[in-house]
């Protein structure tokens, strides 16, 4: 952000989030983020193949032990990402004003509203199995009990225009379930989803569970679909219907569960429902014989 | 112990009336097809032709996709659930009344033994249609919203290994929620789908509700690219499966795909010996193997695995293998010659690759497709027969020292269908099905289904579940 008073700024160079650090890309490339009247604001990284393989490699790390922690913990973790959040509410009132070139009220609604999304999903991780998961009276001597599980690497192009509440309205509810993700944030809006990478490292979120690239769609998001070590992928922030089949093509190579490209851009101040918290669950079913 | 000799019993066949030639069921009608193609279905026991089939082509798929719109817009659509619910009871009961002709049509078409269509594929059947009609005049209390709403046309292609079992699992959710349905059977066996044209006819199912078009790769095909299907359902090879994921990128068509799998079943030391062996001849011979979610690689715990294999081959010694319609046939026929001759060349590739086949002694009859039970030991994770689907009488037998081992080894696929775990301790069942990443663990059994029960794969063994509430899912678009 420009300083406004005589002192000299400290300008930050914009890096990645991939497995807890912040690299710079790979490539060695970045690109200009202006906001929204075409005013510099800063550089942010141009993320490269290498990158998006990178960062997969880190949510696939990261997947096991995060998915294997209690629904509890997990909550208390995205419960905690939201008071992080709440304190630096302002910087991303700013961010969020200037990339989406709203007012500052819109803008506080927007990120007041992206808190409390956080503090609704969180509290969706110890309840989304009951909700979901079944015990099933078959015909038969058996007990059986069928339960979600998250499906394991997530890859998500995150909203074009909603740059926060968008944002967290894609990946909250991939990860209270149990996935790590791997987004790539909107491409002209990305300093929030940056910001937002500073508050995950500082929140007791495990390294890996969200890796944040930013750059350009078209160049980064078929190494995601065409990965097969990414088992979803959310295509919400593709504009582009015909890249969005392209992709959805490259994402049937290893039948990764997809998230279509939607007709018109989703109301994110509306209520959001399960459907994104059950998008990315799989139903595991357990047969046990009774007897004695 | 030598093997018992049990003296024939064959079911009779007088109870089934084939006609020798079958047209399309479009509208509540069985027509003949446009270009008038026929093809023939064979009985793989025997070789013998049972009937000749109509083959669709493209015209013969837009009747049937019109007539399922004109239904679901005209009644099937906005008739009250109460009254679906009701023409599904209806199905339901026919099939029960018909029950023994269906399983001896089964039979005679797929090659599966007459034990297993009568006492599982059958009674499953009818246990769909009964559950789901239940559903019917239910669905705003199954979860997916207060006022769900049907799809439109299903279109769904089925494959040939439980032909009856895989439409039910396809047309009882569908019409539940409200669908109109065009179902392909496989070529192999349509006679089940032909008699259940008929059973809709008995029930008075409005015309165009159920439409039943036979063919093979190139019907289904046509049906699933058709632009006024609004929702596919397959069952069959991930190979197709990832063919139907690509032909419907960029539509708006919904899509569930239930597909390979390569199902670990899983041996501790402390499982009860017997059981599990009875488990594991169950889990890969059953349907002569050919069952997505078979149990094709057997991992063994070290310390009993001379133990394990001791038995198994004895059991296996007792297999009757032959004539499908007899009762005491344990084993039927392989269901296509095309099917035998990829049992035999991925079984041809285990040997190459160093892998050690034992088959149980039997005699095989002179006619008609047939595989011995097959076991191969000195498998590798690397060898083709513990990576790739057989669907075959054919077991992978490899081993493992702990439970993580187990784990690593049973996960290291790209399918993700079922899995078996045999062990006397709770806790470690427990623990197991927590880490295997399989739609179904089947704990100390296996080869069990319900129609209450989600069934359905990770990975590349499909996306969706078939069976129970969740199965309703696929079938109803959320509000």
């Amino acid at each position: 952000m420009p300083s406004t008073d005589n002192r000299l700024a400290v300008r930050k160079t914009y890096k990645l989030y991939v497995g807890g650090a912040f690299p710079r890309s790979e490539s060695g490339r970045s690109y200009v983020v202006n906001d929204a009247r075409g005013a510099f604001l800063a550089n942010a990284a141009l993320a490269s193949r290498k990158d998006a393989r990178d960062a997969v490699v880190a949510a696939r790390k990261a997947w096991p032990g995060w998915t294997g922690k209690t629904a509890y913990n997990r909550g208390q973790v995205v419960y905690r990402i939201a008071e992080m959040l709440e304190g630096r509410r302002s910087q991303f009132v700013d961010e969020v004003a200037a990339g989406e070139g709203s007012s500052r009220a819109k803008a506080e609604r927007s990120v007041d509203e992206a808190i409390d999304r956080l503090v609704w999903y969180a509290g969706w991780a110890d309840k989304i199995g009951q909700v979901v998961g079944s015990t099933n009276p078959v015909a038969g001597p058996y007990f059986d009990f069928s339960v979600p599980e998250s499906t394991g690497v997530v890859a998500v192009v995150a909203p074009q225009d909603s740059s926060l509440l968008g944002l967290i309205s894609v990946v909250a509810p991939a990860i209270v379930t149990g996935n790590t993700v791997v987004v790539l944030a909107a491409e002209e809006r990305p300093l929030p989803a940056i910001t937002l990478g500073e508050v995950l490292a500082t929140s007791d979120l495990p390294g890996g569970v969200v890796n944040i690239l930013t750059g350009r769609v078209a160049e980064v998001a078929p190494w995601l679909a065409g990965h097969m070590d990414v088992n979803a992928i959310d295509l919400v922030g593709v504009a582009d219907a015909e890249l969005g089949k392209e992709l959805e093509l490259a994402a049937a190579e290893n039948l990764k569960r997809v998230l279509r490209v939607p007709d018109k851009a989703p109301d994110w101040s509306a209520d959001p429902g399960i459907g994104r918290l059950t998008a990315y669950l799989e139903t595991k079913t357990v047969w046990h014989p009774i007897g004695i | 112990m030598g093997k018992f000799e049990y003296a024939p019993a064959p079911e009779s066949r007088s109870i089934v009336d084939l006609r020798s030639s079958y047209g399309l069921f479009v509208d509540g009608e069985f027509v003949e097809p446009k270009d008038g193609r026929m093809f023939k279905t064979v009985s793989p026991s025997s070789e013998e032709v049972l009937a000749e089939v109509a083959e669709a082509g493209p015209q013969d798929v837009d009747r049937a996709v019109a007539a399922a719109r004109t239904a679901f817009k005209k009644t099937w659509g906005s008739m009250p659930g109460r009254d679906r619910a009701k023409y599904l009871y209806r199905i339901a009961r026919i099939i029960q009344e018909r029950g023994r002709e269906l399983a001896v049509l089964e039979s005679l078409d797929n090659g599966k033994p007459i034990r297993e269509a009568r006492d599982v594929d059958i009674p499953l059947v009818a246990a769909h249609f009964f559950y789901y009609a239940g559903w019917a005049d239910k669905l705003e209390y199954a979860g997916f919203g207060a006022d769900p709403k049907p799809h439109g046309v299903a279109g769904q292609v089925i494959p040939w290994n439980f032909p009856m079992l895989m439409l039910a699992w396809k047309i009882a959710p569908a019409l539940a929620a409200g669908n109109t349905v065009v179902l392909k059977p496989a070529e192999t066996t349509p006679l089940t789908a032909l008699a259940f044209a008929e059973i809709c006819q008995q029930a008075d199912l409005p015309p165009g509700v159920v439409n039943i078009v036979t063919g093979a790769g190139a019907t289904g095909q046509a049906l699933v690219t058709h632009a006024d299907v609004d929702k596919i359902a397959f069952t069959g090879s991930t190979d197709v499966g990832k063919a139907i994921a690509r032909s419907v990128a960029g539509t708006k068509k919904r899509v569930t795909l239930e597909l390979g799998g390569k199902a670990a079943n899983i041996v501790f030391e402390d499982a009860p010996i017997d059981q599990a062996v009875e488990g594991i001849v169950n889990g890969i011979f059953f349907n002569q193997g050919h069952v997505c979610c078979a149990g094709s690689r057997l991992l063994v715990q070290e310390s009993v695995y001379e133990e394990v294999l001791a038995s198994l081959k004895r059991r296996m010694g007792t297999l009757n293998v032959g004539d499908p319609l007899d009762k005491n046939t344990d084993i039927g026929a392989i269901n296509s010659p095309q099917q035998l001759a990829k049992i035999r060349m991925l079984s041809d590739v285990g040997e190459q690759e160093g892998a050690e086949r034992w088959s149980a002694p039997c005699d095989l009859p002179e006619r008609g497709y047939w595989f011995p039970p097959t076991i191969f030991t000195g498998v590798s994770q690397a060898h083709r027969i513990a990576r790739e689907e057989i669907f075959g009488p054919v077991l992978s037998i490899l081993t493992f020292r702990t439970p993580a081992e187990a784990i690593e080894k049973a996960n290291n696929t790209p399918f993700g269908l079922s899995a078996g775990v045999w062990t006397e301790k709770g806790s470690r069942i427990l623990w197991m099905a927590d880490k295997l990443r399989a739609g179904v663990v089947w704990a100390n059994t296996f080869n069990r289904f319900d129609p209450t029960s989600p069934f359905g794969g990770y990975k590349e063994s499909g996306y969706g579940r078939e069976g129970g509430r969740h199965g309703l899912e696929a079938y109803l678009a959320k509000h």
